[in-house]
């Protein structure tokens, strides 16, 4: 019972959405995106996204400078 | 290349239009190499002005120190590439609204400072015009390890980045790392107008 977050593996909690599991991660950065299993999830959908016990999830972030 | 071929991508490229918001390092750059590819329209939106510390790695020239940056881009753009257009926006994207210059183009390209400004503009992008693609980039500080430096796709978002590489308020800015990021930028744009090439 575990998820793949940015290639750490981390308990899945059932129910979970991904605000919940940013809260539980305490990234500090500002989040760009979420990927779930290759599907984009955008920010304002953080709270109502579930995800499954395996899931591969990338959290997407953008450092400054251009 | 049967010429018949290259005249087919040539129109195709005329006929596109590309939105680049931010001309500075990124901007500029990828700017100037999609005018020279053949892209027909480029809509850049910007509100500084050239600064002699810009001249390192924006191309922009010492004569214009001072200039509005969108016109000096356009200046720039004119002289090295015959009949594109450049819609020159001098304009400060203000949040909630910054998709608003961009609704007309075929394609995005993020090329903003700031972490926060940067994230914020993808974001309205996806939000506000859904399906618009957009190519964003993140890690043009410092220089060497090109092998670091990777394209990844999440349709319709774009992201050329180095994950390791310095945010710029700690790092340093030089021309031959963010000129590789923006051309990328520019050639993953290509890639999204004209489809991926085939090669044999």
């Amino acid at each position: 019972m575990s998820i793949d977050v940015n290639g750490d593996a981390i308990p899945y909690i059932e129910g979970e959405t991904i605000s919940d599991l940013l809260a539980r991660m305490s990234y500090v950065f500002p989040m760009l995106v979420v990927v779930v299993d290759g599907e984009i999830v955008q920010e304002t959908d953080f709270p109502s996204t579930r995800f499954p016990d395996g899931a591969k999830i990338e959290v997407i972030h953008l450092t400054s400078g251009g | 290349m049967e010429s018949a071929e290259k005249a087919a991508l040539a129109a195709r490229l005329r006929g596109a239009s590309v939105g680049i918001a931010g001309a500075g390092g990124l901007g500029s750059n990828a700017a100037m190499a999609l005018a020279r590819a053949g892209v027909g329209h480029l809509v850049v939106v910007d509100f500084d002005r050239v600064d002699a510390g810009n001249l390192n790695r924006q191309y922009y020239f010492r004569d214009q120190v001072g200039s509005l940056k969108v016109e000096a881009l356009k200046a720039n753009i004119e002289r090295a590439a015959e009949g594109v257009r450049v819609d020159a926006v001098n304009l400060k994207l203000i949040a909630g609204r910054m998709a608003e210059p961009f609704k007309d183009v075929d394609v995005v390209v993020e090329a903003l400072d700031s972490a926060e400004t940067k994230t914020r503009f993808v974001q309205e992008i996806l939000r506000d015009l859904p399906g618009k693609p957009v190519v964003a980039a993140s890690g043009v500080a410092g220089w060497g390890a090109c092998e670091r430096i990777e394209v990844r796709t999440f349709a319709p978002l774009h992201l050329i980045r180095d994950e390791r590489a310095r945010s710029s308020d700690d790092g340093v800015l030089l021309a031959p790392k963010v000129c590789t990021l923006a051309n990328m930028q520019a050639n993953t744009v290509l890639e999204i107008l004209l489809g991926v090439e085939r090669v044999d």
